[in-house]
């Protein structure tokens, strides 16, 4: 029986307490008159479905009784229950946002199979962490390494694709053939490649995305049997990848195969391709590296020349988020929780001072039959609900929300868009909600029900006050207070940080410069002639600063803070060469582009007319440069030369004629080489062609937008068939570097004045409903000649008490959460005074403005009404 | 005692346990085990009804005022000292009988349409 009755624990405790001797006596009854082993076995399964049912049963009665009594109740408050609404959705909606961004960036593993055995590789060397790989590097890693199952490498490229209507600028990836292996993913349709695809002088084809399938050949199921044609080269269509594949990065169109060479024909110092890896399983990434570590040795002795000091790095394919970003993900997501916990705790206070206010009523219910448990029961119904209603809120907050907060993280990801209406998502959310629903009306409906008793109903008691409660209620704002503080001071700090950042001199002048980047086809002989390409560039630079607003254009190899460009190995003519190969960022450039960009020349002279092919190779170089190789001496007439071995117009010596500012062109925040710049006159023919510059770069006086048409007119009469692949300021191409610093402060600050405002609302709560239990007292005071001044400071002081403590409490928190993302910071102290004092100041404005509607309704107080309420 | 006929219709149809143990009690006040065996043997053993359905109903009848928990124990060598016994109220005998007289008209329909046996 004993079971029995334990079973009957499934039931509402005011069921079992009425019923339980029943039912336990007609289960004994049954099992009386059962003798055989079977039948009581029946007894006992119809016994435990019976239960099953019926408890089930009996709580949806009771939730759809106390479901229809709580819609009644909230309806008739529809001031309370919005408030609580829209301050639970807001907690629910800012954390399912966050998380839904880095649960997709930060927890999921990469969409591909046992992805946790994916790598990536890199070359790493004293000077740099890691950096791209050489053809011929990868191709002997490759060749001497056991510890992978694939091993393949791929590189961004870019290509001009005429199809119908305008030319257009592709960027897809060349791949070598085993990329697709390694990844372990399959085609939608066709097939993927094979080494066949990547032998020199193979058919050429070509792998499409979903997207380019879909915009391109409209989805048809005939795509297999086209040909495209890119760069005047024509590829066959062998395969289309599925729709949620992007690798390397999300606005690939096409893979291409990369052909190698076998063994590669590139130089060992020629640093352009992406490693990937997949490991055998059970091997470690610590073997892997070990092995690695061994094969670079071996390589580094046998090329000394290029190799020198150059080693492996292994790193899991899913590190490749930045450090940065990711603790801006984890930040954001933090203080998206704290706004979630000042919201619960918001909701607590209003459900708290609610069940006081109703204390009677709880009482009435009491004295009439209901248990505490039905009692609780029934508060926790209305605090679910609400937060249930304010979950559903909070979707379509994070909904809206969401496409802001993926600006933190780059498109450089292989990964789709975050979604909040997706299962993971949704499954957090609903906890979130019952947790806050559960978590944060317990407490209220355990203190409002605790006292309940008789005595409430004795004339002259008054509903529910008491030290104890008000007590919880302060704290509940004290809490509130020090989460908004911590907000506060992080919204302020990364703030300071990013105005920091913002004034670091980029090294050239970004305003009023417009970029306009041309595609020059890798390959057309046309454009690989260096006299060609001056013709070209005579020509639309003639044009484009004749202009009216135009002050002066040039064109470069690629722009400042953008990916691509090239770092070259360097040394001086004439210096000890075997000490540390130095790295130099190189660019290419016309005539002018120090002018155009607003680099400052420091000595010396721009490249002229008279640099050509057939004069004396001449370089530019960044201060850093010429004071790195020639400190304290002038570097103009100096020489040098780039250390790239068999490459006889790289090993030629250079003369220094002039030296410019330093550039930012690694990003802002970033380590930058010294630079140099040559002419693209000295460029050999047929050679380069990457270097060829085809950014466009125009310094206007006047609205640089209204500029764009007619340049492009200028472009595509000099040549109809070159597209124009991007159009942006400079202005942009910096302000990019701080896009998820802002968007991220963007979203920190809308936390933290959101979470100052729900702490004034909170001290405001405790304040009104203190100060309306003590009505009477007030009345007294003032009746027994209390001046208002009084009264108003001394309900002024609660407020400030409460302000001081949560104050108190958030800077030491603050401190705490500071320190954690001091890398953020960008040199600000976490202990920034302006920061911290700002943040103590705002706090206490808001508690004082939360308490002076409180206070004024004391000193109205009506001594004669006031008395007769106690 | 005349009934509001609202309320009454309001409740109308029965949960077929409500009408079962509506019959267990017009005879009689009973307590939940010989209800159950009542309706036993009035079905010929083939509706057993289980506790939990017997005291959710009683549970809810007692609400709508269909039965009262009565004081009045039975003769003492029928009286089990520990039940609580049931007894149908005035109200709960006009319900029965609305939702008798409306099977009795669901039973009329059917007949009319011959998928249900003449009256022998």
């Amino acid at each position: 029986m004993r079971l029995y009755k334990a079973l009957l624990h499934l039931y509402p405790s005011s069921f079992r307490k009425e019923y339980e001797e029943e039912l336990v006596h007609i289960f004994r009854e049954r099992r009386m008159q059962m003798h055989n082993p079977v039948s009581i076995a029946g007894l006992w399964l119809s016994g435990f479905v019976d239960v099953v049912l019926n408890a089930a049963g009996a709580h949806w009665e009771i939730l759809r009784q106390d479901l229809r009594y709580t819609t009644r109740t909230l309806l008739r408050a529809p001031v309370f229950t919005l408030t609580a609404i829209i301050v639970t959705g807001l907690g629910i909606g800012a954390s399912t946002a966050a998380f839904s961004v880095t649960d997709r960036v930060l927890v999921r593993p990469l969409p591909f199979p046992n992805s946790d055995r994916l790598v990536q590789l890199w070359q790493r060397n004293p000077e740099f962490a890691r950096f791209e790989l050489s053809p011929p590097n990868f191709y002997d890693w490759r060749r001497l390494s056991t510890s992978f199952e694939a091993l393949s490498a791929y590189t961004q490229a870019a290509w001009n694709f005429i199809g119908e209507g305008n030319p257009q600028r592709l960027e897809g990836t060349v791949v070598t053939p085993a990329f697709f292996k390694t990844l372990d993913v399959q085609p939608l349709l066709g097939r993927t490649f094979t080494e066949q695809d990547g032998i020199e002088g193979g058919a050429g084809t070509v792998v499409l995305s979903y997207e380019m399938w879909q915009s391109v050949f409209g989805g048809r199921s005939d795509v297999l049997s086209k040909t495209i044609h890119l760069d005047n080269s024509s590829y066959a269509v062998i395969g289309v990848m599925p729709m949620d594949f992007f690798f390397p990065a999300r606005g690939g169109q096409l893979w291409k195969p990369l052909v190698l060479g076998d063994p590669p024909k590139d130089a060992r110092d020629n640093y352009n391709l992406n490693g990937i890896g997949k490991l055998k399983p059970g091997v470690t990434i610590e073997n892997a590296r070990a092995e690695m570590t061994v094969i670079a040795g071996r390589l580094a002795r046998e090329y000394p020349k290029e190799n020198d000091k150059v080693t492996a790095r292994v790193d899991p394919l899913d590190a490749r988020l930045p450090d940065q970003t990711r603790m801006l993900l984890w930040a954001s997501l933090g203080a998206s929780f704290c706004v979630l916990l000042i919201a619960c705790t918001n909701l607590a206070n209003l459900l708290l001072a609610k069940a006081m206010a109703r204390r009677k009523e709880l009482t009435v219910r009491f004295a009439i039959g209901a248990g505490r448990e039905r009692l609780i029961r029934q508060l926790l119904t209305e605090s679910v609900l609400l937060a249930v209603v304010g979950g559903f809120t909070g979707i379509l907050i994070a909904t809206a929300v969401l496409p802001v907060l993926s600006a933190i993280i780059t498109t450089k990801l292989p990964l789709s868009e975050p979604t909040v209406l997706d299962g993971r998502v949704l499954v957090f959310t609903g906890l979130v909600t019952f947790a806050t629903g559960l978590v944060f009306g317990i407490l209220p409906a355990w203190r409002a029900c605790s006292g309940v008793n008789m005595d409430g109903l004795r004339e002259g008691s008054r509903s529910g006050i008491g030290g104890r409660r008000e007590r919880l209620r302060s704290i509940l704002v004290i809490a509130e207070i020090s989460l908004s503080i911590v907000l506060l001071v992080t919204a302020g700090l990364l703030t300071r940080a990013l105005w920091r950042v913002q004034s670091i001199d980029p090294g050239f002048r970004p305003d009023s410069v417009l970029a306009i980047q041309i595609s020059l086809p890798a390959y057309p002989y046309r454009y690989g002639l260096v006299s060609t390409r001056t013709a070209f560039y005579s020509e639309i630079l003639s044009k484009v600063r004749a202009l009216p607003g135009v002050s002066n254009a040039a064109l470069i190899s690629s722009l400042p803070m953008m990916p691509g460009g090239g770092i070259w190995p360097v040394a001086a003519t004439g210096a000890d060469t075997k000490g540390d190969i130095k790295t130099v960022g190189m660019r290419v450039v016309t005539l002018a582009y120090f002018d155009t960009m607003g680099i400052p020349i420091h000595s010396g002279r721009d490249f002229s007319e008279s640099d050509t092919v057939d004069s004396p190779p001449v370089a530019v170089v960044s201060e850093s440069f010429a004071r790195q190789y020639w400190p304290n001496q002038d570097p103009l007439g100096r020489k040098f030369h780039f250390t790239l071995s068999n490459f006889p117009f790289a090993e030629q010596d250079r003369v220094v004629v002039g030296v410019v500012g330093d550039v930012r062109f690694r990003g802002l925040e970033r380590r930058s080489e010294p630079q140099v710049y040559l002419s693209d006159k000295q460029l050999p023919d047929r050679m380069l062609m990457f270097y060829a510059p085809r950014e466009l770069v125009i310094r206007t006086q006047v609205d640089s937008v209204a500029l764009i048409p007619p340049i492009r007119q200028i472009i595509q009469g000099a040549d109809p068939e070159l597209p124009i692949s991007a159009v942006r300021p400079m202005r942009d191409v910096v302000n990019v570097q701080t896009t998820p610093r802002s968007t991220q402060i963007a979203l920190v600050t809308t936390f933290a004045i959101l979470s100052l405002v729900l702490a004034g609302v909170g001290v405001h709560g405790l304040l009104s409903f203190t100060v309306g239990q003590r009505l009477p007292e007030f009345g007294l005071r003032i009746a027994l000649g209390a001046q208002s001044r009084e009264i108003l400071s001394m309900i002024l002081r609660e407020g400030i008490v409460l302000a001081s403590a949560g104050a108190l409490c958030g800077l030491l928190l603050s401190y705490y959460a500071a320190n954690a993302m001091r890398a953020l910071l960008a040199g600000v102290s976490p202990i920034d005074p302006v920061t911290l004092g700002g943040s103590v100041i705002a706090v206490l404005g808001m508690s004082l403005s939360g308490s002076l509607l409180p206070a004024i309704r004391a000193i109205r107080t009506d001594p004669t009404k006031a008395m007769r309420m106690d | 005692m005349p009934f509001n006929q609202e309320e009454i219709e309001s409740l109308l149809p029965l949960p077929s346990a409500t009408f079962h143990i509506l019959m267990a009690l017009a005879d009689e006040d009973r307590h939940g085990y010989a209800v159950i065996q009542d309706i036993a043997s009035r079905t010929d053993g083939k509706l057993q009804m289980s506790a939990g359905t017997l005291y959710r109903s009683i549970q809810r009848m007692q609400e709508q005022g269909l039965i009262i928990e009565t004081r009045e124990r039975p003769a003492p060598e029928e009286d089990d000292e520990r039940r609580r016994y049931y007894r149908i109220t005035a109200f709960g005998l006009a319900v029965a009988k609305a939702e008798a007289g409306r099977l009795t008209q669901m039973v009329k329909l059917a007949r009319a349409r011959g998928i249900a046996p003449e009256r022998t």
